[in-house]
C-alpha cells in the first residue's frame, strides 16, 4: 500500500511537465485554450488530474475548464493512439471518394470514427476539411498529408505506419 | 541585404501544403544537392515559395529569369533540369506543362490556368520566399504602411478603403471601409483588430495559402487597419489545422518586430501596434465573429446576439474590427496604388478581384484569383480546364455549407456578391466545388447539412433542433424511406431555421437544401416516389449495374473485379451483369477502362 504522501509525490511528478508549461502563462482566462493545447501535446490527451491543476492555476472553476474542453473538437479526455489518422470528409474529398478511404481504415483497424485501437497504435478520426482539396481524397497521418488515395493506396499508407 | 552573391538564376519551388504532400521538400533538397554536385550553388539559388495555386500539378518549380514552369516533378527529374536547363540553357521539354491542345507551354504566364487571372491578394504567393522579410520589402512590401503612417491621417485611410469599394471577403460582403469607420468612431482607451483566419468551409483554402505564401501582407494590412481605427493591438485567429501557416506567420511577426515594423513608434509616427496569434481549437462556429471573440477570451466559442456589434463592444468589451485574411491582403494595394486602381477591376457593385479555391471533379484544382464579374464558365472551363474525364457539368457549389448549388443554365453568370445571391447561392469565402453528372444532389445537400448539424454549437433551438430534423428527413430520403410531404416539410423547416437562428451558421444552414430543391427538385422526387437515385450514388437506391453493350470491348476486367461473381462473359464479347446477384458496390464501373458500365 502506498501512503498519502507517496501518492502526492507521484501526482506531483506526473504534473511536473504541466508546471513547466504553466510557468509561461499568467493567471488569466484568455490563456486557457493555449494551456490546454500545450498540455494535450505533452500528455497526448487531457487527464482529469491535469484539468484540475489547470483550473487551480488559472483560477477558474473545473466546470468552466471542462466546458471549454468538451466544446472544441481538438481536445480529448481519453488516451489516444500513437498515430492519429484524420480522414478528410470535406466536400471535395466527399465527391472524390472519401467514404471508400474511411471504410478501408474501419475494416483494417476494426475501429469506428473516433475510436482507438486496443494496442493504442491508431486513432481514427474524420475532419471537415484540411484545405488540401487539390489532393482529394486526402488524409493526414500525424502531421503528414497523403493524397489522391483509393482503397489500394490507402492500405499502402496504413502499412507504412504499422 | 546581406546576400553577397548575385545569382544568375532562381529556382522557385512551391512549398505550399498541397505541393509538400506530393513531395516538394524532397525535390528542393535534390535541387540543392545537384547544384552542389555541379558546383553552381553560387550561381543558382533555390527558393521555397508559397502556393502557386496550381495544386493539381504539384510539385512545381519555376526557373527564373526565363519563367519556365516545370510541373509534376519527380526526384529523378531534377538532375536533368540542372544539367540541361541550368548548365546548358536548354529547356527540358518533357517536363513542361501540356495544355488542352496538347501543346507544350514553357512560359508560366502563358498557361491557360494563369492567363485569365489577375493577382492582387495572391500577387506574391509563389513569387517570394514567405520566410524572408527582405524579399517582401524588395517587392514593395510595407510601402503602403509607410505611406499610411507618415502621409495620411486616419480619416483619409478609411476614405481610401471606402472609395475602393472593397467588400468583406469572408463571405458577407459588407463594405470594409464602412466597417472601419464604425470602429473608428467608437471612443475607447483600447481597441482591437482581428484577422479571421478560421477558414472552416469544406473545400476552401484561400486563407491558408495567403498566410503560407505571403504572411507579411496580412501583417501590413492589419497594421494599417489598426492605424485607421486607432487600435494598438491585433489578433490573428487561425485554425490549429494549419501548422505551416502558423509557423510562417509567427516568423513573419518576429522579423517585422526586429525591423521595427511592429512595436512602438512605427516609422516615427508615434503609432504603436503589436500582433498576437491565437490558435483555434476546432470549432467551425468560431468563424462567426462573436464566437471567435469568445474563443480568444478563452471561453466556449458560442455566438452572442448582435447588436452590440464588435465595432462598439467586441473583444473584452472593447471596440473591435474583424476582417477576413483576403480582405486584409487587399489593403496594401489600395493604399499604395490608390482606390481607383483597385476599383478598375471587377464590377460596379463588387470591385476588385476574388480568390477562389477550385475543387471537386475539375481538371485543374487549385487557387485562382480573378476580377469580379468573370463568369462561372470562364473560371470552370477556361481556367479550371473543364471537368475530369470530360464528364458533363451538373452544378457548382459556392459558399461552402452556407452557400448553394448553381446549375448549368447559370454558367454565364458574372460572379459577384449580388449575382450569386440572386441565384440562391452566395460568395462565401470562395470555395467552388464542381460537380458532374455522377453527383447526387440530395446526397450533397445531406452532406452539407450533416456538417452544419454537427458544427451547430447548440445555443439556439432552431439551429440545434431544426437542422437535426432536416438531416433526419434527408437521411431517410437517401435511404429510400422518403415520404410524400417530405419536400414541403423540408422547405418549411428551412424557412423557420433561416429566419429565427441566432447567428450566420444557423441562418444559412438550410441554403444547400433550398438551392438543390430549387434546381434539382426532380432528383428529390425520384428518390421519394420512384425510389431511385438518378446519379447512382445513394447505396440503397442505386439499383443494379448493367453493361452498355455498344461500349463494351470485352476485356473482362469487370468480371475479375466483381467481389460477388455477378458478372459473366467471354473475352472479346459483351459481358453481362446478373442484376439479382449485383450488390451495387460499383467496383466494376470504377475499373472499366471504357466507362461501359452504368447504374440505375
Amino acid at each position: 500500500m502506498t501512503c498519502a504522501c507517496q501518492q502526492a509525490e507521484k501526482v506531483n511528478k506526473y504534473l511536473e511537465p504541466l508546471y513547466r508549461i504553466m510557468k509561461n502563462y499568467e493567471v488569466d482566462e484568455k490563456n486557457l485554450i493555449p494551456v490546454l493545447q500545450q498540455a494535450q501535446e505533452e500528455y497526448g490527451y487531457l487527464p482529469e488530474e491535469v484539468l484540475k491543476e489547470i483550473a487551480v492555476s488559472l483560477d477558474l472553476s473545473l466546470s468552466q475548464v471542462y466546458g471549454v474542453v468538451t466544446f472544441y473538437t481538438q481536445f480529448h479526455l481519453e488516451p489516444r493512439g500513437e498515430n492519429i489518422i484524420r480522414v478528410c470528409t470535406g466536400t471535395a474529398c466527399h465527391v472524390r471518394g472519401a467514404g471508400e478511404v474511411l471504410d478501408v481504415f474501419r475494416e483494417e483497424l476494426g475501429i469506428d470514427n473516433g475510436g482507438t485501437t486496443e494496442d493504442l497504435k491508431f486513432t481514427l478520426e474524420t475532419v471537415a476539411c484540411i484545405g488540401a482539396c487539390g489532393l482529394a481524397p486526402v488524409i493526414m497521418v500525424n502531421d503528414n498529408t497523403h493524397g489522391r488515395l483509393n482503397a489500394e493506396s490507402t492500405r499502402e499508407v496504413l502499412n507504412k505506419y504499422r | 541585404m546581406s546576400k553577397e552573391n548575385i545569382y544568375r538564376s532562381h529556382v522557385l519551388v512551391c512549398t505550399g501544403t498541397g505541393c509538400v504532400s506530393s513531395g516538394a521538400r524532397e525535390i528542393k533538397d535534390v535541387f540543392i544537392d545537384e547544384l552542389h554536385e555541379n558546383e553552381i550553388e553560387n550561381e543558382v539559388r533555390v527558393v521555397e515559395t508559397g502556393c502557386h495555386g496550381f495544386c493539381e500539378r504539384g510539385p512545381i518549380a519555376i526557373v527564373y529569369p526565363e519563367g519556365v514552369f516545370y510541373s509534376e516533378l519527380k526526384e529523378n527529374d531534377v538532375a536533368e533540369i540542372v544539367e540541361e536547363h541550368l548548365l546548358k540553357g536548354r529547356i527540358v521539354d518533357r517536363l513542361l506543362y501540356v495544355d488542352d491542345d496538347k501543346e507544350k507551354v514553357p512560359g508560366y504566364s502563358d498557361i491557360a490556368f494563369y492567363k485569365k487571372q489577375k493577382r492582387i491578394a495572391l500577387k506574391n504567393c509563389g513569387r517570394i520566399d514567405p520566410e524572408n522579410i527582405d524579399e517582401y520589402i524588395a517587392n514593395g512590401g510595407y510601402e503602403a504602411m509607410g505611406i499610411a503612417f507618415t502621409e495620411l491621417d486616419q480619416d483619409k485611410v478609411i476614405e481610401m478603403v471606402k472609395d475602393s469599394g472593397l467588400r468583406g471577403r469572408g463571405g458577407g460582403g459588407f463594405p470594409t471601409g464602412l466597417k472601419w469607420s464604425f470602429a473608428a468612431k467608437s471612443v475607447s482607451n483600447k481597441k482591437y483588430v482581428i484577422c479571421n483566419a478560421d477558414e472552416g468551409d469544406p473545400g476552401a483554402f484561400m486563407d491558408r495559402s495567403i498566410l503560407e505564401g505571403d504572411p507579411h501582407k496580412i501583417i501590413e494590412g492589419m497594421a494599417i487597419a489598426g492605424y485607421a481605427i486607432g487600435a494598438d493591438e491585433g489578433y490573428v485567429y487561425v485554425r490549429a489545422e494549419y501548422p505551416l501557416a502558423i509557423k510562417r506567420l509567427r516568423k513573419a511577426i518576429k522579423d517585422a518586430e526586429e525591423y521595427g515594423l511592429l512595436g512602438d513608434d512605427i516609422f516615427g509616427s508615434g503609432f504603436n501596434f503589436k500582433l498576437n496569434i491565437k490558435e483555434g481549437a476546432g470549432a467551425f462556429v468560431c468563424g462567426e465573429e462573436t464566437a471567435l471573440m469568445a474563443s480568444i477570451e478563452g471561453k466556449r466559442g458560442m455566438p452572442t446576439p448582435r447588436p452590440p456589434y464588435p465595432a462598439v463592444k467586441g473583444l473584452w468589451g472593447k471596440p473591435t474590427n474583424i476582417n477576413n485574411v483576403e480582405t486584409f491582403a487587399n489593403i496594401p494595394f489600395i493604399v499604395q496604388e490608390g482606390p481607383e486602381a483597385f476599383s478598375s477591376y471587377g464590377t460596379e457593385g463588387s470591385p476588385g478581384t476574388k480568390v477562389f479555391a477550385l475543387t471537386g471533379k475539375i481538371n485543374n484544382t487549385g487557387l485562382v484569383e480573378v476580377p469580379m464579374g468573370t463568369t462561372l464558365r470562364e473560371v470552370i472551363f477556361d481556367i479550371g480546364g473543364g471537368l475530369q474525364e470530360n464528364r458533363k457539368f451538373k452544378a457548382v457549389q459556392t459558399g461552402g455549407p452556407s452557400g448553394g448549388c448553381i446549375p448549368e443554365e447559370y454558367l454565364d453568370l458574372p460572379i459577384d456578391y449580388d449575382s450569386l445571391l440572386e441565384v440562391g447561392a452566395m460568395m462565401g469565402s470562395g470555395g467552388m466545388v464542381v460537380m458532374d453528372d455522377n453527383t447526387c444532389m440530395v446526397d450533397v445537400s445531406r452532406f452539407f447539412l450533416n456538417f452544419t448539424q454537427s458544427e451547430s454549437c447548440g445555443k439556439c433551438t432552431p439551429c440545434r433542433e431544426g437542422t437535426k430534423r432536416m438531416l433526419e428527413i434527408l437521411n431517410r430520403i437517401t435511404e429510400g424511406e422518403g415520404k410524400s410531404g417530405d419536400i414541403k416539410l423540408l422547405r418549411e423547416l428551412a424557412e423557420h431555421i433561416r429566419d429565427t437562428s441566432l447567428c450566420g451558421l444557423g441562418q444559412s444552414a438550410p441554403n444547400p437544401v433550398l438551392s438543390t430543391l430549387q434546381y434539382f427538385e426532380n432528383e428529390y422526387i425520384a428518390h421519394i416516389e420512384d425510389e431511385k437515385c438518378p446519379a447512382g450514388v445513394c447505396p440503397d437506391l442505386k439499383g443494379a449495374y448493367y453493361v452498355l453493350e455498344d461500349d463494351c470491348i470485352g476485356c473482362g476486367i469487370c468480371m475479375k473485379a466483381c467481389p460477388v461473381d455477378a458478372i459473366s462473359g467471354k473475352p472479346k464479347e459483351v459481358y453481362t451483369i446478373d442484376s439479382e446477384a449485383c450488390i451495387s458496390c460499383g467496383v466494376c464501373a470504377d475499373k472499366c477502362p471504357k466507362d461501359a458500365i452504368a447504374v440505375g
